[in-house]
């Protein structure tokens, strides 16, 4: 009655040999590394790029360990972090600008393994060290951003068809249109209506005024949000590029945050600065019907903005163009006064949208404003003394060659859709991230070993297999999470050390009921048999309601405790299969076969 | 070897209204510890700046005080974690604008260099007020989820009573344990609150394991009592129950002593947890059930003898 048919016993051996492969890279430790990306769309990572990577190194003569293409990379491996720094800063200073070269942690394991997938456990940035933040993305400045922007186009649409308003303004989430009469309304509200779908209207009258209110329909709204946070976070994956990080994580995190880790960043302050900046640059005209009193608010319209120099200028509302029509911004020097200057190439809308503005406005100032944090600082303000096509734009005023170069990288780095503030911030030294993972490592053992030593001593052989099913247990369970490339933090260390003080309980279960029935006066074959069978029901039970527990700290948890919740939630199912099939397949192996067993040591 | 030898069934529920007192006692000294003292929320509800950094000679505590009162961080709590050498600070949010957020860890450091060029960061965490808030929310969301989803499949598996009378028994050791952490003050953390859903998870195993054994006797001891029945159930469940949570506690135990500050509480709340619930999955969550009023027929229908009418 205790044998298992022979595809049984297969099947619990090819397990424990695909935990056992998968677990493997776990041992081998890792080297540091370099790992060498292209920065642009166009370049691939290829043999050449590989080629000329050995190259480089060959002719500083360091010598990596392996170099090899890897995914859309090159990465090449060392023996220690000295010549790891060493080639860093040489193939940042000879590959240029276009690649990205990062300092990374590469597993030393053999390339069989790596062949086979096998790949060693993903560790949080609370065990590697790191940066972690969180960045709400202010869905309100988006939409007043695309409202007003709105407001200039039905400005030049209504010109346009040469319909006659009074005026159009901003009043909240509403966007106001007056007119002198109700016939030149329903003309506009058909126009308007034909041209800005995204928008529901509204007529009505007011003090004698005939107006139109227009507001944004909700899946026009959200998709504003939408297309503002994915903005957001190509900028963001720009930024971190400039950050030079191997393996940065940039995700969005319900509807308006996002999360970005920097593994093995330690200048912290560097990552948030470039993080933590909201430059936007809009392009508006100067108000020149105005005058600045000092003290008093801008007059309606209007917005009063510094520029470099302290002085107050009135600037319109309207927005003409905002940074995300900028294509590429390089520092230089202005051809005539030799200044130096930041030459921006817009895209095509942008291209179109400034042409017409400078064209419109010969002779007018326009104003080029950077905000930052909120605040906006003019960078310059000329005059437009002819119709400027094409796209090529060149701001001049009095910066610096440095400011220039800042200012470039802020551009071509890309603005964000709307302000983004940070929320929340954890960072790890690589010190602690060490010390988490030795203390994390030294308490499972450590149980491990008492609850070994405990249950061979109360059980004697039972126990012993009850021993090797917790370390199969164990074994599953770090190959599942290195097959899964989970994110393994120290609240997931945890997480597998109480798994396995957890999981023996379903072996004492066994244990117990086999000696009850022994103490029934089963013969030990019989006694066997009922106890895993009898216990099995039991030990589902009381497994299910843990798995509960353990699916809604995955559903409601973030970050760590996510990380806890994917192993408890693992450690559970393998110790179902460990405790039950394999300790059982040990039973049946060893006791099985025996027609007449008299005895078994159970204690 | 064996531990529990016990001959003759333990009358459990005989005791019931001692040990009813004893947890109804424990439980409101919880609840008053909790409405008097307050939970220690820690920065991860409450919102602030935590900063560890670590000295290379054992840190004067005083004087880091100083030098922060020196760069206008009074109002930060300075601490001594782990070791001599390791400080940690923590400062509360500020309203002040200039200061507020990420900033605000970079100012800190720079006026303990300003000391001490030793001085290393370990760890920071800032956390907004918005994301303080959202965690309450899905830590409760959590609770919720995970009480319903016991008492559904308890429900499912057995009967309403016992979902309901383990789910009892088991959130009166999640306030008991809050109680802990009120009492002594300890710091709560989203791994604390981790820590009490696992244990809720763990501890409903002990009431599964004995109403399992109840269902069964309902079945095999057809003449017994309901109070026999639970008293043989849990005698011949405590030897599996102590062993268990043994094994758990060891492995807790080790987490506790060599896992390291961070993991500290986490460990304690899960220590407490399995302490408590060995207790009460018997000895509250049984009686509950009789007081519920089990019995046999919730599990064998009773069978309707047809009365025949023969001709």
């Amino acid at each position: 009655m205790n044998r298992y048919p022979l595809w049984k016993y297969l099947l619990i051996l090819a397990a424990l040999l695909a935990g056992l492969i998968y677990t493997l890279p776990n041992f081998y430790g890792e080297s540091p590394a370099v790992q060498v990306s292209p920065l642009r769309v166009s370049l691939k990572a290829d043999g050449a790029l590989l080629e000329r990577v050995e190259k480089i190194l060959g002719a500083a003569s360091i010598k990596p360990e392996v170099a090899a293409l890897d995914g859309n990379s090159v990465k090449a491996r060392f023996t220690d972090t000295d010549s790891q720094l060493k080639a860093k800063d040489i193939l940042a200073s000879q590959l240029g600008d276009d690649y990205m070269v990062a300092l990374n942690l590469l597993s030393r394991s053999p390339q069989w393994l790596t062949g086979l997938g096998a790949l060693p456990m993903y560790l949080g940035l609370d065990l590697r060290g790191g940066v972690h933040f969180l960045l709400q993305v202010d869905m309100r400045a988006a939409l007043g951003k695309a409202l007003e922007s709105t407001t200039g186009d039905i400005r030049s649409a209504l010109r346009e068809q040469k319909i006659a308003y009074s005026g159009v303004s901003r009043e909240g989430d509403m966007l106001l249109v007056k007119f002198r009469d109700a016939e030149t309304r329903s003309k506009a509200e058909e126009e308007i209506k034909q041209r800005f779908n995204d928008y529901t209207l509204n007529a009505k009258e007011a003090g004698g005024e005939f107006l139109l209110q227009a507001t944004l329909k909700p899946e026009a709204e959200r998709r504003i949000q939408d297309s503002a946070v994915q903005q957001n976070l190509l900028t963001l994956r720009n930024r971190v590029n400039e950050l030079g990080v191997a393996e940065p994580v940039i995700q969005q995190q319900g509807v308006d945050r996002v999360v970005v880790q920097l593994p093995g960043v330690q200048d912290t302050a560097r990552a948030k600065d470039i993080l933590g900046r909201t430059a936007t640059l809009e392009v508006r005209m100067v108000d020149e019907e105005h005058q600045i009193t000092q003290g008093a608010a801008a007059p309606f319209g209007t917005e009063m903005f510094k520029d470099r120099e302290g002085n107050l200028l009135l600037v319109k509302k309207q927005v003409i163009l905002t940074g995300e029509r900028i294509n590429d911004a390089q520092p230089g020097f202005d051809n005539r006064s030799n200044e130096p200057a930041v030459h921006i190439n817009l895209d095509g809308v942008g291209a179109r949208k400034f042409k017409e503005a400078t064209r419109e406005n010969v002779g007018k100032r326009m104003a080029i404003i950077l905000f930052e944090k909120g605040k906006g600082e003019i960078v310059t303000a000329p005059v437009i003394r002819e119709e400027i096509g094409g796209g090529r734009v060149q701001i001049s005023g009095s910066m610096s060659t440095m400011e220039a170069q800042d200012t470039a990288l802020l551009l071509r780095a890309g603005a964000l859709a709307a302000p983004m503030e940070i929320i929340e911030e954890r960072t790890v030294g690589p010190s602690l991230g060490a010390d988490n993972i030795k203390r994390g490592f030294d308490s499972t053992k450590i149980g491990f070993i008492m609850v070994a030593v405990f249950m061979i001593v109360y059980y004697l052989i039972f126990g012993a297999i009850s021993v090797l099913a917790l370390g199969a247990n164990l074994l599953l369970l770090v190959a599942l999470l290195s097959m899964m490339q989970a994110t393994l933090t120290l609240p997931g260390m945890a997480g597998i050390a109480l798994t396995l003080g957890m999981a023996i309980d379903a072996n004492v279960l066994i244990n117990e009921r086999i000696r009850d029935e022994l103490r029934n006066g089963f013969t030990p074959q019989a006694a066997i048999h009922a106890g895993y069978d009898r216990a099995f029901g039991t030990i589902l039970d009381s497994n299910v309601t843990t798995l509960i527990a353990g699916i809604a700290l995955f559903m409601f948890g973030s970050g760590s405790i996510k990380g806890f919740a994917v192993v408890l939630c693992l450690g559970i199912l393998t110790s179902m299969f460990s405790a039950v099939m394999v300790s059982r397949a040990i039973v049946n192996l060893m006791y099985g076969r025996k027609a007449r067993l008299t005895s078994i040591a159970i204690g | 070897m064996e531990l529990f030898r016990i001959k003759r069934d333990i009358p459990f529920m005989s005791y019931g209204r001692y040990t009813t007192t004893i947890s109804l006692a424990t439980f409101l000294l919880a609840v008053f510890f909790l409405a008097t003292k307050g939970l220690n929320f820690g920065v991860d509800f409450t919102g602030g700046t935590v900063i560890e950094v670590h000295y290379a000679q054992p840190a004067d505590l005083v004087k880091v005080r100083e030098q922060l009162s020196a760069v206008d961080m009074s109002d930060a709590l300075v601490q001594n974690f782990g070791s001599s050498h390791d400080v940690l600070i923590q400062v509360p949010i500020k309203q002040k604008q200039d200061l507020a957020g990420v900033k605000l860890s970079e100012h800190v450091m720079d006026g303990l260099r300003k000391h001490d060029t030793s001085v290393e960061i370990r760890r920071v965490e800032f956390v907004g007020p918005q994301v303080g808030n959202d965690l309450v929310e899905n830590g409760s969301l959590a609770l919720m989820l995970v009480s319903f989803g016991i008492v559904g499949y308890l429900w499912l598996r057995f009967e309403w009573k016992f979902g309901l009378s383990a789910i009892i028994a088991n959130l009166h050791d999640v306030v008991i344990i809050l109680g802990f952490f009120a009492f002594f003050q300890w710091e709560i953390s989203l791994s604390v609150l981790a820590a009490m859903l696992a244990v809720l998870g763990y501890s409903v195993n002990e009431s599964v394991v004995v109403f399992d054994r109840i269902r069964e006797n309902f079945r095999t001891m057809r003449k017994a009592e309901v109070t026999e029945i639970i008293d043989n159930a849990i005698t011949r469940t405590m030897s599996r129950t102590i062993i268990t949570h043994g094994s758990t506690q060891m492995m807790v135990g080790a987490m506790l002593l060599f896992g390291g500050e961070t993991l500290h509480y986490f460990a304690m709340a899960l220590t407490i947890g399995i302490m408590f619930s060995i207790y009460s999955s018997v000895l509250v969550a049984s009686p509950i059930l009789m007081w519920l009023g089990v019995s046999r027929e919730d599990f064998i229908k009773p069978k309707t003898e047809a009365e025949e009418v023969l001709p």
